[in-house]
């Protein structure tokens, strides 16, 4: 039986390094930097130095440094294809080092599907300069020219004569800033980018290696639960403590304002006893959400900031010959991780606080920790270990928190602490609700002359960001932090607005958005943030309008979709489900969607066939097909998995869910009050993937979820006649929507 | 003190009366596969099995395993390297967090050791009660039938 009883994965890693950093002359030229230096790509420009990202090891090993990480996207391995691609070696030799506080070049919050275009291109380019330095450094030492030097898995050779990367290392001197004019390899003589390479961490996964925060145990841990209020704004009046220090297993009972917490020596007593603590405590509270059906009414009603993003309206566009609007919604979604959230923190001896956590931002999340504890700049040493898919923001960063909150009580203790199912469903920070209103001027044809879009959401980033106002249990303990202010994104990326404006190209645009900040539920970013919604609102009610016009829903969307890529994205998905050989069953529709990521990333067209059954309301999703041009793929496999993996989770946010909440608390507790898709609900998926070689990586993850949703809405209107503008399409909505119609 | 063959061998545990076979796999052998999802036997992450039998661990007392034999996703390994089943889940890469990997392959392996031949819908209704968030359901479901076929 093999067993690790250690947090020992990082110090394997480290310590494997032979790396010898020993200064070196280097031929000037290499790093000269001139006044028309090339701009360096992705976050090689905030971290040029190389030896930030790369070190060769004397043990025949690389070590590749980055501060994007794995959530189980796939792109750690996609990274480490392309360094090993552009710096001549086996794949094997890579070893990784992702998201330490410590030892990984600071690239912000992995999310936003950015690892591809901003982590990748960095660690491409600074690979080609040092196998660049080291070609120079063998032509010095074999007394030939680097022209006439091959390359192979850290091996240079000139006919005979041969040395390798590994003979090197003494005389490598990568503290240099790259220069940004090493040449990349010719595509042509790609060997590992654009292969379907095993991802790296899958093994361990599926064969009981320990590898996420969850399953590790160090010596001598001891376990962490929080007791949360009844509501979110309640208060804490009275608690008799002595009660529940004297509960099987329980060490340690921990008081902060509102926050209470327990440290006892298992889990389930660390559980047993938050329970018996939240019970026991007495709370003010306060009851005042609008509940999940008042909520379209609430975000249409509360006051809101108004920004008009775009307006291409000419005042003397020509008179419509008909108009038509629709208003759609979308409720709270949960990320609903499989895994509730989870850390382990340690305070050392020397003052530092480490923590093993799976946030998806380490470093702000470290320091926002530091302004909770009261802790200099530096003291938090955040360590990223592998957690359950979060798909945005989830509790990571509370978990870490909340087991800092805990390990400060008990200093040399490591504490670890994984939130129960309730503790996670009903206090993570959901995807925002919205509303989307959408109306548009005809002409006699049924031709779009002007289209207007009304997006009315919450907030979707209340990451922590460095400030503990952001972090849940900040706003309970004594005193509290205040939540900043919170913004919504604007261009290129926006918020709220993301996807807002339509791919598109009409006579005339209008988009709006009314943002409110109030939050009568916790929300922050979820898998696309306002893309979901707003494709959604956007590619529904195009349908709505070739319906109305007499027109092929792919016809119509081809008449306003200019960019060759996008076309090619939608008309091979309608190839592929064959969309012009569909023959329509009774009760059964195909529908289609595409949209562009952020309008200029990833493009994904949707297609499926539904059967509605009209007795129950029920719909099932028959089959997909979905295309994809991701840009240049490093690794189709991961690309495959990424866009049927978020194609599923759409079709379970667009029939299934939505969280449920009355005036005081969230009511969906569990995976039976807040069902998601199952086996037996899940349609084969076909993928037509788009590979551009040469052009820039796209990042893939979030662009699947407008278009399902969308897709499946349009399918059902096909199907049965009834348009569904309220997500989710349960059964009884939609069997209330036939009757209704 | 529980007495009881994990993974073949004998191990005793000296654990609360009510403690679950989850609690003692993690916090006294700390043991990796097995996780806890959502400790209501809803979500299927921590099935391990008992006698042959899938069973969720988070809801099965530690003493319904005394005198009886468990395994885990550890003890599927053969001489240390994946079994055929473990091979086809990294084979298919039917994985994308992986945390619910381990509640599949257990819950697949006690549906092989039954029906050896199963068809896509017979490995449907068997994990029909496991739940993946990431949507990798089709790519498991390819790997099950793939170890089948390989057997």
């Amino acid at each position: 039986m093999t067993v690790n009883l250690s947090i020992g994965r990082r110090a394997f890693l480290t310590g494997s390094a032979g790396f010898l950093a020993v200064s070196f002359l280097m031929p000037s030229d290499l790093f000269a930097q001139t006044a028309d230096a090339p701009e360096l790509p992705g976050d090689l420009a905030d971290h040029p130095m190389l030896s930030a990202w790369i070190k060769i090891n004397a043990d025949q090993t690389v070590t590749l440094m980055i501060g994007k990480v794995e959530l189980g996207q796939g792109s750690v391995t996609a990274v480490a294809q392309v360094c090993a691609e552009e710096l001549v070696v086996d794949f094997g030799r890579i070893k990784v080092i992702a998201g330490d506080t410590r030892l990984s070049p600071d690239e912000g919050t992995t999310a936003g599907s950015q690892s591809m275009p901003n982590c990748a291109p960095a660690v491409q380019q600074a690979a080609a300069e040092i196998r660049q330095i080291l070609r120079n450094l063998a032509a010095e030492k074999l007394g030939v020219a680097a022209d006439g030097l091959t390359m192979a898995d850290g091996t240079i050779s000139a006919g005979d004569k041969s040395v390798t990367y590994w003979d090197l290392v003494a005389d490598l001197q990568l503290e240099v800033e790259a220069t940004g004019t090493a040449p990349l390899l010719p595509i042509a003589e790609h060997k590992i980018i654009g292969k379907n390479v095993q991802r790296i961490d899958i093994p361990a996964k599926m064969t009981g290696v320990p590898i996420f925060v969850q399953e590790m145990a160090p010596e001598g841990v001891r376990y962490g639960a929080v007791a949360r209020p009844p509501t979110y704004k309640a208060v804490l009046t009275g608690v008799d403590l002595a009660s529940i220090e004297a509960m099987p297993g329980v060490e340690k009972v921990v008081r902060n304002g509102s926050f209470l917490g327990v440290i006892a020596a298992r889990q389930e007593q660390a559980w047993a006893a938050a329970n018996a603590l939240s019970a026991a405590a007495q709370w003010d509270v306060v009851s005042d959400l609008p509940g999940h059906d008042g909520m379209a009414e609430w975000l249409k009603t509360t006051a809101s900031e108004e920004k008009e993003w775009l307006n291409t309206i000419a005042a003397d566009a020509p008179a419509a010959a008909s108009t038509h609007e629709a208003e759609y919604y979308r409720p709270y979604h949960m990320h609903g991780s499989i895994g509730p959230s989870a850390a382990i923190a340690q305070m050392g001896e020397d003052g530092t606080m480490t923590v093993w956590t799976h946030s998806q931002s380490v470093w702000a999340t470290a320091a926002a920790i530091e302004m909770l504890l009261g802790l200099e700049e530096g003291k938090v040493h955040a360590i990223h270990t592998e957690g359950s898919g979060c798909y945005g923001h989830n509790m990571a960063d509370d978990a870490a928190a909340d087991a800092c909150l805990l390990a400060r009580e008990m200093p040399g203790t490591p504490i670890k602490l994984q939130y129960t199912r309730a503790g996670e469903h009903q206090w993570e920070p959901y995807g925002s609700a919205m509303v989307n209103k959408v109306s548009a001027n005809l002409d006699a044809n049924g031709d779009i002359i002007g289209w207007e879009h009304h997006v009315y959401s919450t907030p979707h980033g209340t990451r922590p960001g460095g400030n503990a106002g952001r972090l849940l249990s900040g706003r309970y303990v004594d005193p509290p932090f205040p939540m900043p202010e919170i913004k919504d994104g604007g261009p290129p990326n926006f918020s709220s607005t993301r996807n807002g404006l339509a791919n598109y190209v009409f006579p005339g645009e209008k988009v709006v958005t009314h943002f409110v900040k109030d939050m009568p539920l916790r929300v922050s970013s979820t898998r696309g943030l306002g893309a979901y919604a707003n494709v959604m609102a956007i590619e529904q009610f195009i349908d709505e309008l070739a319906v109305k016009a007499g027109a092929d829903p792919l016809e119509y969307r081809l008449r306003y979709l200019k960019d060759d890529r996008m076309r090619d994205v939608l008309t091979r998905c309608a190839d592929a489900f064959g969309w012009g050989t569909f023959e329509k069953k009774r009760n059964t529709g195909r529908g289609i969607a595409i949209a562009r990521y952020k309008n200029y990333a990833a493009m994904t067209a949707v297609a499926v066939e539904v059967q509605v059954t009209p007795r129950n309301g029920l719909v099932r999703v028959l089959r997909a097909v979905a295309a994809n041009d991701s840009g240049h793929m490093v690794n189709p496999n991961g690309i495959s998995n990424q866009i049927e993996g978020g194609l599923i989770q759409s079709l379970s946010w667009t029939l299934k869910e939505e969280v449920k909440f009355d005036a005081s608390r969230v009511l969906s507790t569990d995976w039976a009050s807040y069902p998601i898709l199952t086996f037996g609900e899940v349609p084969p998926v076909e993928l037509v993937l788009i590979d551009r070689p040469g052009e820039p990586y796209l990042g893939t993850g979030e662009s699947a979820q407008g278009p399902t949703g969308a897709a499946v809405a349009n399918a059902i209107a096909d199907a049965i006649g009834v348009r569904m503008r309220r997500v989710p399409f349960t059964p009884d909505r939609v069997k209330a929507a036939i009757e209704g119609a | 003190m529980l007495t009881f063959k994990l993974n073949g061998q004998e191990v005793s545990v000296d654990a609360p009366d009510d403690a679950s076979l989850l609690s003692i796999q993690t916090d006294d052998l700390h043991l990796a596969g097995q996780k806890y999802g959502c400790g209501l036997s809803q979500c299927g992450a921590c099935t391990v099995m008992l006698d042959g039998d899938a069973v969720r661990s988070c809801q099965t007392k530690a003493q319904a395993a005394v005198g009886r034999s468990v395994t885990t996703l550890e003890g599927l390994r053969e001489n240390g390297a994946p079994s055929r089943l473990q091979q086809a889940f990294i084979d298919e890469q039917a994985a994308q967090c992986g945390y619910c990997g381990s509640g599949m392959i257990m819950t697949a392996q006690a549906l092989l050791d039954r029906n050896p031949t199963p068809s896509e819908s017979d490995v449907r209704a068997a994990l029909n009660g496991n739940l993946c968030r990431c949507g990798t359901h089709n790519r498991i479901v390819r790997a099950v039938l793939r170890a089948a076929e390989e057997a």
